[in-house]
């Protein structure tokens, strides 16, 4: 098998755009802007066929997305999801009996369906639900068994006002294997394609909620999701009180303790090939979210959650208060690369798995996610 | 017939000059204008088809109050503005 090919661009959806940046010397510099001025929540580069997507969240306009095929040089409007009408006198309320609106809010996950599915994307939202498109994008339906899951009305925003889909992961044994991370409704899983959906896995705890509740798998704060590409039984949480991972494909969860600086973040990244690595981004919990003692740190663990390393050269160890959301770390398909993207607007880029890192000559807007994109 | 005139900020996104169509209500006149102009419908509209949270119309200089069913009454002179609230920005 090939070894995989190094990053050829990065996408950076901000607060004021999307950015594309392309190695430039031993840096990044940026390669073209899109959108400027423009709250871009997501971005999606699709391997299959070398499209990229980008959500933007228009205030007054609402949520659109719009692609762009690999050989053409502007992006055009496609459909973004959209609810059907809601039935007239239904009552439809998440777990803290708030009215959920039946229109798309924010667009907060966007993936391919898998190499075996050609033009299939998942797409995840604020209100919670999962839709799907046959056709890259032209059209997109809402996937009714999980929307019309009653189990769905427990679920509740965690930092947002509504709960919402943020992690899809494509199984790479199957892609009829998908799993979701809802905050705050745990991780849920389908087997077949999007037609059933199960909560699944014990082991997480919130420590937010009364003692009934603190342990049952569908209120769980899933901040982010990751899962190893190279051994799929491998799953890793960032969640809002702590990090956790399973060795079982999910069946269990089992909480990583005092991990340094802290175990409060908002993203984690698996090695896309080894099992035992992972990296997240510490902040300290979770009322005032920023570095702790204003060193921007990552961490990382490799020994399968056992002990981690705390990765800080090139990082700013100066007063630092860059804060990572859920989408700002991504790993290379080698595993080798990685850039994280702060929300004041930071970029950084390491090519040794995090030991050192090189801050990208620029000042970014708020930064809601970053992808690397391979050729 | 009524002359729907949209907001400033909404052109960069989608070009929507004004336009002068029929309609009785706010609905029909927005509706004959959308199919002028289909994209226009979901920058204005919400998925239930609702004004959408950060959007104003304005008939004859009053602000709509029936922002789900727009039904406000429209005469064959009025003036109808699309805009954005300052809210949403």
């Amino acid at each position: 098998m090939a070894s995989p090919s190094a990053p050829t661009h990065i996408l950076a959806a901000t607060r004021k755009g999307l950015f594309t940046l392309a190695p430039d010397g031993a840096s990044w510099a940026i390669e073209r802007v899109d959108f400027l001025g423009d709250n871009c929540s997501m971005a999606m580069s699709d391997p299959r066929d070398g499209s990229t997507y980008c959500a933007l969240e228009h205030g007054h306009f609402g949520v659109k997305i719009h692609r762009r095929a690999k050989d053409q040089s502007a992006f055009d409007e496609i459909a973004a999801p959209s609810f059907p009408p809601k039935p007239e006198g239904l009552i439809d309320t998440d777990g803290f009996g708030k009215t959920i609106p039946w229109s798309t809010i924010k667009i907060w996950a966007l993936e391919p369906g898998g190499y075996d599915k050609d033009g299939l994307i998942w797409c995840g939202t604020i209100p919670g639900a999962l839709f799907s498109s046959r056709d890259q994008g032209r059209t997109w339906d809402l996937n009714r068994p999980l929307w019309d899951e009653p189990k769905r009305q427990k679920w509740f925003g965690g930092g947002a006002d509504l709960p919402g889909i943020h992690s899809i992961l494509v199984d790479p044994r199957d892609s009829n294997i998908v799993r979701l991370g809802v905050s705050c409704g745990g991780v849920w899983v389908t087997r077949d394609g999007g037609q059933t959906f199960a909560n699944e896995g014990n082991g997480m705890w919130a420590d937010h909620m009364p003692p009934e509740q603190m342990h049952d798998p569908n209120i769980q704060d899933v901040h982010c999701l990751a899962q190893c590409k190279g051994d799929p039984t491998r799953l890793w949480v960032q969640h809002h009180n702590a990090m956790f991972y399973s060795i079982d494909d999910g069946q269990s969860w089992i909480e990583t303790k005092d991990v340094k600086p802290a175990v409060f973040g908002f993203v984690v990244v698996a090695h896309p090939t080894d099992p035992l690595t992972a990296w997240y981004v510490p902040a300290i919990k979770d009322e005032q979210r920023i570095p702790v003692d204003g060193r921007f740190v990552v961490t990382r663990t490799r020994d399968g959650g056992r002990s981690f390393d705390v990765l800080s050269r090139g990082l700013p160890q100066i007063p630092s208060y860059d804060l990572v959301y859920r989408h700002g770390l991504a790993v290379s398909d080698s595993g080798d690369d990685l850039v994280v993207g702060s929300t004041s607007g930071g970029l950084w880029v390491s090519s040794d798995q995090g030991d050192s890192w090189c801050a990208a000559p620029m000042r970014l807007p708020p930064i809601h996610a970053v992808r690397f994109v391979h050729a | 017939m009524p002359r729907v005139v949209f907001a400033a900020a909404l052109q960069r996104h989608v070009p929507s000059p004004p336009v002068i169509v029929e309609g009785a209500h706010v609905r029909d006149v927005l509706d004959a204008a959308f199919a002028l102009n289909p994209r226009l419908r979901s920058y204005v509209l919400d998925d239930q088809a609702g004004l959408r949270k950060h959007m104003s119309v304005y008939v004859d200089g009053v602000a709509i109050r029936d922002r789900s069913g727009l039904s406000e009454i429209v005469s064959e002179a009025s003036e109808i503005y699309v805009l954005q609230s300052l809210s949403g920005g």
